[in-house]
């Protein structure tokens, strides 16, 4: 009898509605301020999209912050190969491929120095080692603007200016502060009798790098990647200080796309060139995003 | 030919010195164990002889040969670690293989070695797993055929029973010891667990504060410990340690130990003829198992009795024995007694000390008489 009028009584009990009326209030207040805030944090990426695919005319008709009346990819086009920036008419898919060149040589050649820093400041301790570790750390906290001078003066001396060798360079050096924290502070937690009983088998410093340390490193290699990638692809300063023209990553292209000196803006082919430059770290994203918040938080929790 | 020896060998960490003149010796075929509590110097001594840590000074040699200088792969050893370090990312095959292939041993070879240690371990089925995939008794097994592999002239073994849980622990102390009767390879096996030590050694060195205690087989060193560590760490309750004096008995010698009562005991030494100084302060070591319940019978059996009347204090029944604390003077000693008859609390016991197994230690220098 008891039993049978439970849920009855449990569902009337004035206590627990309100306690469930407030709970659900409370929801909805809380997904409603959320709401609002990733809208307005939404609103300018919606606004560049939009403008990429509006027509010229219609853009000057209706106001820069407006719906699409009209729906074109000819700014997707003209921006990717035709339109005019500083010399030349061939829109910035030169500068795009040079982006290209210059950030996944430069990611992998930090990544892989990173690695190779990281096992020997880990595993294979010397005398002093700690402080290269923290001299290396000091790179963390430079600002980039610091190097600029030493670099001018090295790319001179080495005939790298304005090239994309030269960016490369800098980007492997500049990256090699975080590549090496990054894969040092992981490998730091692979237990030593690993190593002790692979030199006991007989494996040397190169075998034990491929053989053990690596096929454990693809959470921190993707962070590692990630963090690259994004950072070389979306940086500035040394592009748009060291290249010009032709040799200019997509960045310093951007830039002189909306100062091209016409006094007409092209709102449509800027967005749609924006969306370009941001295509690439956007999908390094997609495809790894997860890895790279499980790879930073590694250790950390466990 | 000695399999292995360490002559007066020294290791310091910086101003630390961890190792204080080490003298070892394994013979063809031995089982030696390193037994002593954290922070000996045991497993320091144990990678010094595989070569992970340096020689600061003194001499290691494996075989006919001084391997100070050799990096570990050149010893011709196998280690066994406590985490068991099996390769995450390898199959437990791949795991074997490792040291084979670093090497350059020829395929066919190989495949007959792991086919002739997976027999010998029964691992066959656990081949193509991963060390995740394991059970820590799995993983101890799969440890112990990686070093067998490669067929070495020396195995080392640091702690490796520890991560086990206590049934485990056993079982596979029982394997090692098969295991080494059928190799037959010399052995040095680290462990703080002097039952491990006791059961598995041919001989055992008991190691504290970076030196040798005592290096024997394992029942002279349970019997005649040399010094009153040895005594305490070897045996479970420790050795007794009562306070006492030697006196002269109507010519034979025998110890005076102080009483709960405030009075003397008199115990007679089992061969105790002449010859030591009288009123010579000692301390009078007694294991727990040669504390009796005193009757007439029990003198028969045993000829070197005395006896000693003590309060009994607590008792701990385990099952298969019960302990006993009983008061002696101001210190407490424990007893291990028989279920039958075991001491009740609040008794006051006449106790029979088999004082033909006891040892006498010098007070300062702590050393056995």
């Amino acid at each position: 009898m008891a039993e049978a009028t439970l849920p009855s009584t449990r569902a009337l009990d004035p206590e627990a509605t309100a306690a469930r009326r407030r709970y659900v209030a409370g929801r909805v207040l809380v997904y409603g301020v959320l709401s609002v805030f990733a809208l307005l944090y939404a609103i300018p990426l919606l606004v560049v999209v939009f403008n990429s695919f509006r027509d010229l005319p219609e853009i000057a008709h209706n106001g820069l912050i407006n719906f699409p009346h009209s729906f074109s990819w000819d700014a997707w086009g003209q921006a990717w190969s035709s339109y005019c920036v500083g010399g030349g008419c061939n829109g910035i898919r030169q500068n795009f491929i040079n982006s290209v060149e210059l950030t996944i040589p430069a990611t992998i050649i930090s990544t892989a120095i990173g690695a190779l820093n990281g096992y020997v400041l880990s595993k294979w301790k010397f005398p002093g080692s700690e402080i290269v570790f923290t001299c290396m750390l000091l790179g963390v906290f430079m600002p980039g603007q610091v190097a600029l001078m030493p670099w001018a003066f090295i790319l001179g001396k080495l005939h790298l200016s304005n090239s994309i060798a030269g960016l490369i360079l800098i980007h492997c050096v500049q990256g090699i502060s975080f590549t090496t924290l990054f894969c040092r502070n992981f490998y730091v937690n692979i237990p030593d009798d690993l190593i002790k009983a692979a030199r006991i088998d007989g494996a040397g410093f190169w075998r034990i790098f491929w053989r053990i340390i690596l096929p454990l490193s693809p959470p921190i290699l993707i962070v590692t990647v990630i963090w690259q990638f994004t950072g070389i692809w979306n940086e500035f300063l040394y592009g748009v200080i060291f290249t010009s023209g032709s040799q200019q990553p997509i960045t310093a292209a951007l830039v002189a796309l909306g100062t091209g000196g016409v006094n007409v803006r092209v709102y449509n082919v800027s967005s749609a060139a924006v969306l370009i430059g941001a295509l690439p770290p956007l999908l390094v994203y997609f495809l790894g995003g997860k890895y790279f918040v499980r790879g930073l938080t590694q250790g950390a929790i466990k | 030919m000695a399999s292995l020896s360490v002559h007066n060998l020294y290791k310091n960490f910086g101003l630390v010195e961890v190792l204080k003149g080490i003298d070892l010796e394994a013979r063809q075929g031995e089982f030696i164990a390193l037994v002593g509590p954290s922070g000996c110097g045991k497993s320091t001594l144990l990678a010094m002889i595989a070569g992970l840590e340096t020689v600061t000074t003194g001499e290691i040699w494996i075989g006919d040969r001084m391997v100070n200088s050799v990096p570990p792969k050149d010893r011709d050893i196998a280690m066994v670690f406590q985490s068991y370090a099996l390769y995450p990312t390898m199959t437990v095959k791949q795991n074997m293989l490792f040291g084979m292939e670093a090497r350059g041993v020829p395929k066919p070879q190989q495949e007959e070695a792991i086919r002739r240690v997976a027999n010998l371990l029964q691992i066959e089925m656990l081949l193509k797993r991963k060390p995740g995939q394991l059970s820590g008794g799995q993983r101890q097994r799969v440890a112990m055929g990686r070093a067998l592999v490669r067929d070495p002239q020396l195995f080392l073994f640091d702690e490796p029973l520890s991560n086990l849980d206590a049934k485990l622990r056993v079982e596979m102390r029982t394997e090692i010891k098969k295991l080494h009767n059928r190799v037959g390879k010399t052995t040095i096996y680290v462990t703080h667990d002097q039952v491990e030590a006791m059961t598995l050694a041919s001989r055992i060195a008991v190691m504290h504060q970076g030196q040798v205690q005592q290096f024997d087989e394992p029942q002279a060193v349970y019997d005649r410990p040399a010094n009153m560590f040895v005594a305490g760490f070897m045996g479970s309750p420790s050795m007794n340690f009562i306070p006492a004096q030697l006196v002269e008995d109507g010519g034979t010698t025998a110890v005076t130990v102080r009483a709960a009562a405030g009075g003397t005991a008199k115990l007679a030494l089992h061969n105790g003829a002449g010859s030591r100084a009288a009123g010579k302060d000692v301390i009078l070591g007694v294991r727990p198992e040669h504390l009796f319940r005193y009757h007439s019978d029990l003198k028969a059996q045993k000829p070197g009795l005395a006896t000693l009347s003590a309060p009994v204090e607590l008792v701990e029944p385990t099952g298969a024995e019960t302990m006993a604390v009983m008061r002696v003077g101001d210190i407490e000693i424990v007893g291990r007694f028989d279920p039958d008859g075991a001491p009740r609390m609040g008794e006051n016991i006449t106790l029979g000390v088999d004082m033909a197994h006891a040892c006498l230690f010098e007070p300062t220098t702590q050393r056995l008489i």
